[in-house]
């Protein structure tokens, strides 16, 4: 178990350090001279070279890279071309806001989930069940920006429940959350539903009632604890999801996160913010496959040992 | 290909796949048929009829140029049908293929198949196409390769565990003693055994292939006006949410109508070809 | 501990009368299980056997109670020790099953939960005796070493999948027989196994009814097996017992139609060359069965009567039953 955590986590490192390369690179690739997009022009080219050898920018590309990499690491993740703060300022400010909205809504997006896919499975083909699945079916297919703009229409503007958009207090995060919430809830629902139902047709369920085990040990113990396996999973890797439908969500409502944040650098070409927050949710992307995967292999020995069959 | 005949008429029978063809037969009529069907053409402005709400002459109302939002929402199902089938085709071409090369060769190739597949996952979906079509420009075009980098991953994880699994099979084995190219194997006898599966990908691939490409166009990255995408319809809308709500509604809706459709004919084959698919 | 009979200690541990089980499915009834009647005597081996499809194993799973809808019970009586199960409500079959009646089944690999260590799937079943944990531990490894298992402490704390086929299968016997049931239901316990595994099963079973006194009701389609450890034998087709016997007796005197046929049909390396014989025609659809004797479409011997009315089984001999017209009237 140790030794497949550790091999995970070290993939993750891995995969992180790609990202870094990548972004650095295709920046390098893009055209337009930094020093030039400072530049007065009254600078004299002697003065230019003098600032492009200040900021290391006549060193070889790989040179740059690790200074680069080396500043990140130590939390410098440069300034901004727009307002002159510090990256790593803007993107503090803004990282519990986006946290806040995406954790809200993964947690109503389990609370609701999970409980309702158990429910439409075992009455499976009731009416409650077909009706169940009908309202995911249809909510699986709702554009997020769509849904936004709807629920700000009928709650904030038509009927003024919630704010229309920013920060003004607690119930400002409703929107936004049931937003995110809603789409990523009739997925989760599918397959809490199709998981319990498939668990309940394994062997093994009939062995557990052939020892004599009474039903709800026979769910609990075994259907449950099998069936749960891959939507624990799908809690880790819900959350990058999440993340980045929280760009267009933090738009619409602009709520004060590092989506609203990345969307408004994109459009001012503030790279140095661009990149500081890819790498940001790079990291946290990378946080969250990597417990998922931890996760699921401490439920399911199958997958340690990444025997075919635990392969989800 | 007898098989997949008959895969179709039982696919049929399911009530998912035939309430899906439906909803998508609607989609591709108003699409194909379009200029029939659209009271007006797309770019038709009529100033003074701005803002109207929906009536008999534009039955969606109008936008603040005064176009019918309904002939927009009409021809802006020829864009997402075409965007979403060529986003769709490129991710399987790339997706089947890497697929299928890892799987079948194992070691080394797959170990670097394998770490490109699994890069794209170090970012969110959205997060990664949005920066994409930033490096490349705001075009159509452009969505398009972003969203087939973002999505081909999924294509070639399941490929390559399905080539691994046929590789070992008896008659794959007969093919390599008598010294058939590997390449033949592949395509003779590998793919077509995952022909199930990949036609259950693609048709799942749609939906978001279109729900991304309008999210896209949305944020004002993808089709420009006055291309009616219908994100960029929603887009414009915004401005006017609440005097004139119905030109961001109803692209809306058409998207919903149409991923729905899209949806259910997906379930419906993946329940008839190949049930295993079911994540 | 010896397993002893409560009621009636002479008379058969279970016993089958007249079951029928139905399957109730969107293309029609099936019925799967027809006026089945059988015994199991303390401590024989009873093999229940016939083609795939004849419904030996629905009957396995209508005794225990364990029939997945739409299946279900319709007609019929299944006294165990004395008491009709079918009768029972489900929490009291809860309670016979595993300690009255276990059973063990096909495939060892998809029958045993893949995220639970064998030991404590075994400890699982015992604890169903209410016994404190560390001990019910202990008792596990005690029924595992009973099964012959090696390296017991070790293999108890591995995943199914980490084991071998005849270890898994091992561990199902023992999770199953931990709790001393009298009777023990094996469904086609060694068919998923190779052959070398197999003979170590069987006289694992053996010895289990040797050393238990525990009944053994064995599914399978394989005479070799039968004939290796059955007491007694019932044999089946689509749905009816047809002929049922002393193991020995219906061997060398099958008097069924069908039961000759099969006999036939089995390849003897004695008797050295020469064509393997087959049964013409094939089973009939479950859903269509044919009027009167269901086996008369492939009888050799068939007369009108075979084609009005069902026959009721008879007995020819002692202890040996057969359900038709033409042999049942000598």
């Amino acid at each position: 178990m140790f030794e497949y955590a550790v091999r995970k986590l070290a993939f993750g490192v891995l995969v992180v350090f790609a990202v870094t390369v990548i972004l650095f690179a295709v920046m390098q690739l893009m055209p337009g001279d930094p020093i030039r997009l400072i530049a007065n022009p009254r600078m004299t080219p002697e003065k230019m070279e003098q600032l492009r050898h200040q900021w290391g920018l006549d060193q070889p590309v790989y040179v740059q890279y690790f200074f680069w990499l080396a500043r990140f690491l130590h939390g410098d993740f440069g300034t901004s071309i727009v307002t002159g703060q510090p990256v790593s300022f803007l993107i503090a400010t803004r990282l519990p806001y986006t946290l806040a909205l995406a954790g809200l809504a993964l947690l109503l997006e389990y609370a609701l989930a999970v409980p309702l896919g158990l429910i439409a499975a075992v009455k499976q083909n009731s009416a409650l069940d077909r009706g169940i699945v009908f309202v995911s079916t249809i909510l699986w297919s709702v554009p997020t920006f769509w849904l936004g703009i709807l629920l700000m229409l009928l709650l904030a503007v038509k009927i003024p429940v919630f704010p229309i958009s920013g920060y003004s207090g607690p119930l400002s995060i409703v929107l936004p959350a049931l937003t995110l919430t809603l789409p990523a809830l009739a997925g989760t629902l599918r397959l809490t539903r199709s998981e319990v139902l498939e668990a309940v047709r394994e062997p093994y369920v009939l062995t557990a009632y052939a020892k004599g085990l009474p039903s709800r040990a026979v769910l609990i113990r075994h259907v449950l604890r099998n069936a749960l396996i891959p939507v624990t999973m799908m809690f880790f890797l819900s959350l990058p999801w999440l993340l980045g439908g929280s760009v267009v969500v933090e738009s619409i409502f602009s709520w004060p996160g590092m989506g609203r944040l990345l969307w408004k650098s994109i459009g001012v070409q503030d790279l140095p913010v661009v990149q500081g927050i890819v790498v940001i949710i790079a990291v946290l992307t990378v946080i969250s496959n990597v417990a998922g995967d931890i996760v699921a292999g401490l439920l399911d020995p199958r997958i340690r040992l990444e025997i075919e069959g635990g392969e989800r | 290909m007898r098989a997949l005949v008959l895969s179709l008429r039982e696919a049929l029978k399911v009530r998912t796949f035939a309430v899906g063809s439906a909803i998508l037969a609607t989609v591709v009529i108003a699409a194909v048929l379009a200029p029939v069907l659209a009271p007006h053409t797309y770019q038709e402005m009529n100033i003074p009829q701005a803002l109207t709400g929906p009536s008999r002459q534009y039955p969606f109302g109008t936008d603040n140029y005064g176009r019918c939002v309904f002939s927009r929402v009409i021809y802006g199902s020829r864009i997402a049908l075409e965007v979403g089938f060529i986003v769709v085709v490129i991710e399987t071409l790339i997706g089947v293929a890497l697929g299928l090369i890892a799987g079948y060769y194992g070691g080394a190739v797959d170990r670097v198949v394998s770490f490109v597949t699994d890069m794209t996952w170090a970012l969110p979906p959205q997060v990664l196409a949005l920066a994409i079509v930033t490096a490349l420009g705001p075009s159509l075009n452009n969505v398009v390769i972003a969203i087939a980098v973002v999505s081909w991953a999924q294509f070639a994880r399941i490929i390559r565990s399905k080539t691994q699994a046929l590789k070992n099979t008896p008659y794959v084995e007969a093919a390599r003693a008598l010294s058939e190219s590997d390449l033949s194997i592949m395509l003779r006898y590998i793919l077509p055994n995952t022909m199930g599966a990949v036609i259950v990908l693609t048709t799942l691939a749609l939906p978001s292939a279109i729900l991304s490409t309008t999210a896209l166009s949305f944020l004002g990255l993808g089709a420009q006006p006055p291309q009616p995408d219908w994100g960029v319809i929603l887009k414009d809308g915004i401005s006017y949410m609440a005097r004139a709500p119905w030109i961001s509604i109803f692209p809306g809706l058409a998207i919903v109508w149409t991923v729905l459709g899209f949806n259910l004919l997906g379930e419906g084959l993946r329940d008839v070809l190949d049930p295993r698919l079911k994540v | 501990m010896a397993a002893t009979t409560a009621v009636n200690p002479a008379g058969p541990i279970l016993e089958v009368q007249d079951l029928d089980v139905r399957f109730y499915t969107s293309r029609g009834v099936v019925r799967a299980v027809d006026g089945v009647g059988f015994e199991v005597r303390p401590g024989e081996v009873f093999a229940l056997v016939g083609e795939s499809g004849c419904g030996k194993s629905t009957t396995a799973l209508a005794v225990m109670r364990l029939l997945t809808p739409p299946g279900r019970i319709v007609g019929g009586r299944v006294l165990f020790d004395g008491t009709d199960l079918a009768s029972l409500p489900e929490a009291e079959m809860a309670r016979v099953r595993g300690k009255g009646i276990s059973m063990i089944f096909q495939n060892p690999l998809s029958s045993l939960n893949p995220v639970y260590r064998a030991g404590a799937q075994t400890q699982e079943a015992i604890l169903l005796d209410n016994v404190p944990r560390e001990r019910a531990m202990r008792l596990a490894l005690d029924v595992l070493r009973d099964v012959k298992i090696p390296d017991v402490e070790e293999r108890a704390r591995s995943y199914p999948h980490e084991l071998s086929g005849g270890m898994r299968q091992r561990v199902m016997i023992g999770m199953m027989i931990a709790r001393t049931p009298k009777l023990l239901i094996a469904d086609e316990p060694t068919t998923a196994l190779d052959v070398t595994i197999q003979a170590q099963i069987l006289h694992l079973l053996l010895e289990l009814r040797q050393r238990h006194r525990t009944s053994i009701l064995v599914i399978t389609h394989d005479f070799g097996i039968v004939a290796e450890i059955a007491d007694r034998i019932g044999v089946m087709y689509a749905g009816h017992l047809v002929e049922q016997g002393d193991v020995f007796e219906v061997f060398d005197h099958p008097l069924h139609p069908y039961t000759r046929l099969l006999m036939r049909a089995l390849p003897r390396i004695a008797k050295g060359e020469g064509r393997l014989e087959t049964i013409p025609g094939s089973v009939p659809n479950l859903l269509e069965l044919p009027e009167g004797c269901v086996f008369r479409p492939r009888c050799p011997v068939a007369a009108d009567i075979c084609a009005r009315s069902a026959p009721r089984p008879v007995e020819v001999g002692p202890g040996h039953l057969v359900a038709c017209h033409r042999e049942g009237s000598r």
